[in-house]
């Protein structure tokens, strides 16, 4: 069958199963509504305060949700040996992770962004950079499943690697944090953030380009 | 009948060292079309290192492994190669069709249906079934089901009689010869004394 085929299998074949195992869909986004609901409690009432980091907030939340998820991008696979059979076959094995990967993002990321509005006015956020917000987000959570898998592939044959997973992956991270949550501050302001949005969309097309082959190569090692 | 394509997978000079021990050195074989080669040895004597050697999933510590004259990384190997190995690789969450059309789409398609191929593993009934309904000796027939419909000349297994009952490994042992009938080799490790009617097998002791 045809590169496009195997590629929209291996999608299909990850959103059933994240369907048909429903927690993989539902942990991350909880942890995401409850880490943000949490904040007013433990600041208490004061809203200027609150509207002031909700930027970081949300990132923050959003950050640690995708890496609650990476775990289970390969470890199934890893488990049951379907990793070897994707690595084995004769398309390239960059395109058929950049499908997991995608799948992943479907699965973890774009749930984020349906309920992020909600939770950016419930933390006070004004509503003219609720639109920044989302385009962040858009840009960003698929840079985080990128980069984040790089990290999982290199840490899916060892039997403790949620530890180094985070030291491995956090710092790279961190430019995306850096420039979609100031995107967003200032876009509160509103002063123009083209300058931080074409950043993030660069980063996202690097990530997008780069990512795949040392996720490949790094699976090819680990299950070794 | 047209003539059947000659295949010829060779190994010079192999070896293999795991945590300071060598399991072989200067292991070297050659295998045509038709044949079996049936790697034998105790437990831990390297049997399914050299497997994965020959998948290419490891890199031998020395020697080299050759697909017609040329380099497994730099040939059409993994398009005409299928691996069977202690995993089954089958997902337990999706049904028995859905995996098998997710076997094909990584594959070209091979010699036989998806269809066809249920009934040649006795699994003609179980499409809509979950894998994780099944028991072992039906996944076992399963991840076998998948050398069937995708198209390869070289089956790599890793000990495919495990758990399967003797009406399964009779089964197995049909597919291998008819596989090799037509012009395919296979690799495989072995408890079992298998009985391939008609079939040149050669065998390798690694203890």
């Amino acid at each position: 069958m045809s590169l496009s085929h195997a590629f929209f299998a291996i999608i299909r074949r990850d959103l059933v199963l994240a369907l048909r195992r429903r927690s993989e869909i539902a942990n991350p986004l909880l942890f995401f509504i409850l880490v943000i609901t949490l904040f007013p409690l433990g600041i208490g009432a004061q809203p200027h305060l609150l509207q002031a980091i909700a930027p970081g907030i949300i990132w923050v939340s959003a950050l640690l949700a995708a890496m609650l998820s990476l775990d289970s991008l390969f470890r199934s696979d890893f488990d049951d040996g379907s990793l070897e059979q994707i690595l084995l076959s004769s398309h390239p094995a960059s395109i058929l992770v950049l499908g997991k990967i995608i799948a992943h993002w479907l699965v973890t990321g774009l749930p984020l962004l349906i309920v992020a509005p909600l939770l950016a006015i419930f933390l006070g956020m004004p509503t003219h950079s609720l639109g920044i917000l989302l385009l962040t987000l858009l840009l960003g959570t698929p840079v985080l499943s990128l980069i984040g898998a790089i990290g999982v592939a290199l840490t899916v044959g060892l039997r403790r690697g949620g530890m180094i997973l985070s030291l491995l992956v956090l710092p790279l991270y961190v430019p995306v944090l850096i420039f979609a949550s100031n995107a967003v501050e200032i876009a509160g302001t509103g002063l123009p953030v083209d300058a931080q949005i074409n950043i993030l969309i660069s980063i996202l097309f690097m990530s997008l380009v780069l990512a795949p082959w040392p996720t490949a190569a790094a699976l090819k090692m680990s299950i070794n | 009948m047209t003539a059947k394509p000659t295949f010829r997978l060779q190994g010079t000079d192999l070896s293999c060292i795991r945590d300071d021990r060598i399991l072989f050195e200067g292991l070297s074989f050659e295998l045509v079309s038709g044949e079996v080669l049936l790697l034998e040895g105790k437990n831990g004597s390297g049997k399914t290192s050299l497997l994965r050697i020959l998948c290419g999933f490891r890199e031998p510590d020395a020697g080299q492994v050759w697909w017609c004259g040329e380099a497994i990384d730099d040939s059409q190997y993994y398009a005409d190669m299928a691996y069977v190995g202690h995993l089954d690789g089958v997902k337990k969450e999706l049904t028995v069709l859905e995996n098998l059309k997710v076997s094909l789409a990584l594959g070209q398609s091979g010699q036989y249906s998806i269809q066809q191929a249920l009934i040649k593993v006795h699994l003609t009934d179980y499409d809509e079934v979950l894998v994780q309904a099944l028991s072992a000796g039906q996944k076992r027939r399963l991840s076998l089901a998948r050398l069937l419909i995708t198209k390869n000349s070289v089956w790599i297994l890793d000990e495919p009689f495990t758990s399967l009952d003797k009406q399964g490994i009779a089964l197995i042992e049909t597919l291998m010869s008819e596989h090799c009938a037509n012009g395919g080799m296979i690799v495989l490790t072995s408890h079992h004394d298998i009985e391939l009617h008609d079939v040149a097998v050669q065998r390798i002791n690694l203890s």
